[in-house]
């Protein structure tokens, strides 16, 4: 059973304003049958740019529902201008947040809004663009790039609770994790530049990424029997062989992103991103 | 801790079931006055092993078997697990695993898993279904070969209850020498089965499927089999399963086997009747709704219906409010994205597959029950749909 709040409950069992506007004047139609979800957005703009109405009509799960229905309370009485701001962010707090594995949900309002404006405004999108990654569910590299952007992602199973991309067969698994890395690497070029006494050289950053693993990390791992081994470091990426009773424990995955991630983003360089050495 | 279960229409059997009043009586005694270790000396300990032993007998009686053919272990998956293994280990030779598209994750996963788990590359040969949830015939003949080492099969669907001919299968199987095992968890107590006469080498059972507690399962294995064990370690269960027995539920399991062997006739005619009535009810009140899975070979208590156009966890949370549980073949539900590989493999249109709901019945479900089910379900699936992009009244 997932875990929703008692907003995304509230919003399932009681969705506002479903339907479609009558001669909306802007359709956003977003997913498919076969992804497991859709929305359609129609929307009333007045003369002012103000959205006067919004109504929906999903195919989807409880989270898929409640976002769409949060959508359109949250853009009633906006302009197209701050309406264009929403992120899927913002979807989701309104609801009290959504469960990792549902924040697609909050994303699939955001790009129906996209959409609906677009057709408001009688432009293509560029999302149509790109190169599809994700055959499955057709998901493009500049979506992929955008959400990795925008939510902060940083692991590929990240990117198909954002974007579904990779939740299919998986044959993409490794195309998502190269634009996880470029696209990671290039954010981290924009602060290096404005912020350039604070970098640390590489030597200094192995250096300290090795402290922190003997002096905090280690004796944590101990107390249960295990052992971690710093194997390269390579930019931001920094690759790890865990050792003891941590090697082939079903949840080292978890003790690498919540504790050992954690802790050296706290303590060297937030922008580090852990892999287990395969 | 009170769950309320005295206000829930519970249709979620092939999830778990409800731990029989009877069980829990048997088993009572073993978790307070009988806490000895039936493989101690003493008096106090060894009377606990006979308690043992009379619950192998009663096990052994309900599937046609010898109680020696017997072994407990913790549950269905070890059962499989242990099985495939060790049948792997005695051929190590032979890198050929014949199984089907549409196992549970206890066997599917274990099999996509070999090559990590025993260090060789295996070849798996995963059998097809038709749209109607049966084999393809003549395809397993043609699958086996020289360096098969078991085939895998299960007697019955836990998705669709779809009724699989392994009894034919492992007559085959063994013509040619080749060990078979069958996951029956969803069989074993629902349907009748006679170990006696049959080529099956290997067969599965879980204890909560059929109104035992979780946590037991047995593992039987046909005598003159050559086995190696899966967990070593004490003498318990000859040698064959390591680690002191988990006696009450053990007991509780049992007890259960005698009482779905005196209830096999009530879960074939009346619970049989029951899921139908719900069956033909939903399709004839909704339309765009649909039979998963084969119409007479399969379980009593199985219906697996779509409901085209809606989603099944929506479904499920709105029955939900009503104290209806059962479960969806929908990818919304477990947290993956693609809806069952069931129902994929079935061919089940993408229209369809998301929006699947299994209602799995036993005999302490009423005919009251069906009845509120089948005046909620329509208004349920009205309103969904009344909101789906995709539907157009």
């Amino acid at each position: 059973m997932w875990d929703y709040t008692d907003k995304v409950k509230e919003h399932f069992t009681n969705p506002r304003n479903v339907g479609e506007v009558k001669n909306a004047d802007g359709i956003g139609e977003v997913g498919s049958l076969a992804c497991g979800d859709a929305l359609k957005l129609t929307i009333k703009v007045d003369d002012q740019g103000v959205i006067t109405d919004a109504r929906f009509k999903t195919f989807g799960c409880a989270s898929a529902i409640a976002s769409s229905s949060a959508l359109t309370e949250m853009v009633k009485g906006m302009t197209v201008e701050e309406a264009e701001k929403i992120t899927n962010e913002d979807i989701a707090n309104y609801l009290g947040g959504l469960p990792k594995e549902k924040m697609h949900c909050s994303v699939m309002g955001r790009e129906a809004l996209e959409a609906a404006i677009a057709n408001y405004r009688g432009v293509f999108l560029p999302m149509a663009q790109g190169e599809v990654v994700c055959e499955c569910f057709g998901v493009t590299d500049l979506e992929i790039i955008r959400a990795i952007k925008e939510s902060h992602l940083r692991s590929v199973e990240e990117i198909t609770n954002f974007t579904k991309a990779g939740g299919g067969c998986g044959k993409c698994e490794d195309r998502l994790r190269e634009i996880l890395h470029q696209t990671v690497e290039g954010l981290q070029l924009e602060p290096k530049k404005a912020k350039k006494e604070q970098r640390m050289t590489t030597l200094q950053k192995i250096k300290k990424i090795e402290e922190v693993l003997e002096r905090e990390i280690k004796p944590t791992l101990k107390k249960d029997g295990g052992d971690i081994e710093l194997i390269d470091v390579d930019g931001d990426f920094v690759t790890v062989s865990l050792r003891g009773a941590c090697a082939g424990c079903q949840s080292s995955r978890t003790t690498l992103k919540v504790y050992v991630e954690k802790k050296l983003r706290e303590l060297v360089s937030d922008s580090l991103i852990v892999e287990e050495d395969k | 801790m009170n769950c309320g279960s005295d206000k829930v229409i519970y249709m979620d059997n092939n999830a778990t079931t409800r731990v029989a009043p009877e069980v829990v009586a048997a088993m009572m005694p073993f978790l307070t006055d009988c806490y000895g270790n039936p493989s101690s000396m003493h008096t106090f300990g060894g009377q606990v092993a006979g308690a043992i032993d009379e619950a192998r007998e009663s096990i052994a009686s309900l599937i046609g078997a010898d109680p020696e053919e017997i072994v407990f272990t913790s549950c269905g998956t070890e059962s499989d697990s242990t099985a495939i293994l060790s049948a792997l280990q005695t051929f190590p030779e032979n890198r050929h695993v014949i199984t089907t598209r549409v196992e549970h994750p206890a066997v599917k996963n274990l099999c996509e898993n070999l090559d990590s788990l025993t260090g060789h590359k295996h070849r798996i040969t995963r059998l097809q279904v038709e749209a109607d949830g049966m084999l393809i015939p003549d395809q397993y003949e043609e699958s086996l070969s020289d360096d098969t080492a078991i085939v895998s099969v299960m007697w019955a669907n836990n998705e669709t209850g779809v009724i699989f001919p392994v009894e034919e299968m492992a007559v085959i199987a063994r013509d040619r020498g080749i060990l078979f095992h069958t996951d029956a968890v969803q069989a074993v107590g629902k349907i009748p089965i006679n170990l006696k006469d049959s080529a099956i080498d290997f067969l599965s059972i879980s204890g909560h499927k059929l109104h035992a507690p979780k946590g037991v399962g047995v593992l039987y294995i046909r005598k003159g089999t050559p086995f190696i064990p899966f967990i070593n370690g004490g003498h318990q269960e000859h040698g064959r399963r390591g680690g002191t027995e988990n006696v009450a539920s053990i007991v509780g399991l049992g007890r259960a086997c005698r009482l779905a062997a005196e209830k096999m006739e009530e879960e074939n005619v009346r619970v049989r009747r029951l899921r139908d009535k719900l069956e033909n009810g939903l399709l004839e009140k909704i339309p765009r709704s649909m039979l998963n899975g084969h119409k007479t070979s399969r379980l009593p208590n199985t219906a697996n219906i779509s409901f085209e156009f809606v989603e099944g966890e929506s479904i499920l949370l709105h029955m939900d409010k009503y104290n209806i549980c059962a479960s969806s073949g929908s990818a919304c539900t477990s947290g993956s994205l693609e809806p069952s590989h069931v129902l994929r493999a079935m061919g089940v249109p993408f229209t369809a597959a998301h929006g699947s709901i299994r209602f799995s019945l036993s005999v302490y479900n009423t005919e009251e029950e069906v009845d509120f089910i089948l005046e909620k379900m329509p208004e349920i699936i009205a309103n969904l749909r009344a909101m789906s992009p995709f539907w157009n009244d």
